[in-house]
């Protein structure tokens, strides 16, 4: 069952991506998680917000969605959406190293999320956008 | 400037400060870069103490510096990591690459 839910849109500028997960975090903290919880989410995040930049609006700006809802277990599922291009082969996306990009990219963003998360899932579709939702158990300190 | 650079003849030392992400990334690449092609380091150190945060971005900037330094032989060593950033490097398997050692955090950054 949700027992909080928060929502925000923003322009897919780079410099909204340490804003963003540093807001995620922030709504996250009434779980009272440990830092190196806090750390996973704005890391995961992060990683959801730069692909929306740089690959979902290549080049152009348009608007990156996310949701964050608190559940009664300590369960947070996050949703970061973009109305961008869509990923043509998830499959191929996720995997390691992967990058359509070269340059400095390391290919590692899906990685990251799925290994710093519980549960990472992709739905795409090509012109028309992507939906990342990260699911992550928030333990906490030892109460 | 997020990142302060220093030479002492061999060795370039590349303090990193703040949140290292896609947006923050590409100014440090750019000054690192253009101190490593003028001194022709025998190593280069990036030195992770003041970093309060990383993503993947800081493997490709890790990476990419690896590869232009291996064009003429210079070495590669990575400090003061915090566990999240340690963690991020581990998964990219950089250890393999470079000299990855964990710093003590005095800022409570665990």
């Amino acid at each position: 069952m949700v027992i909080n839910e928060f929502r925000m849109t923003f322009d897919s500028r780079s410099i909204n991506e340490g804003f963003s997960r540093a807001t995620v975090a922030a709504f996250t903290a009434q779980l009272d998680p440990t830092v190196e919880e806090i750390n996973d989410i704005k890391t995961a995040v992060s990683e959801a917000v730069t692909n929306c930049i740089v690959h979902g609006y290549r080049n152009t700006v348009g608007k990156i969605y996310i949701g964050v809802k608190i559940h009664n277990d300590n369960k947070i599922v996050i949703t970061i959406r973009d109305r961008g291009c869509g990923i043509n082969d998830i499959k191929k996306a996720r995997e390691p190293l992967f990058t359509t990009l070269g340059g400095d990219r390391a290919g590692l963003g899906f990685s990251v999320m799925e290994s710093f998360t519980d549960k990472l899932s992709v739905r795409s579709k090509v012109n028309s956008g992507t939906t990342v939702t990260l699911t992550k158990m928030i333990n906490g300190r030892e109460k | 400037m997020s990142v302060k650079i220093d030479f002492d003849g061999q060795v370039l030392n590349c303090r990193l400060n703040g949140e290292i992400d896609h947006h923050t990334a590409l100014p440090i690449r750019l000054e690192t870069d253009d101190r490593i092609e003028n001194c022709r380091p025998e190593k280069v150190i990036l030195d992770f103490s003041d970093v309060t945060f990383m993503d993947s971005s800081g493997i490709g900037l890790v990476m990419g510096r690896y590869k232009l330094l291996s064009q003429f032989g210079g070495s590669l060593e990575v400090t003061g990591l915090s566990n999240n950033s340690y963690k991020v490097m581990r998964l990219a398997g950089l250890d393999r690459i470079a000299t990855i050692q964990k710093g003590v955090k005095l800022n409570g950054n665990k």
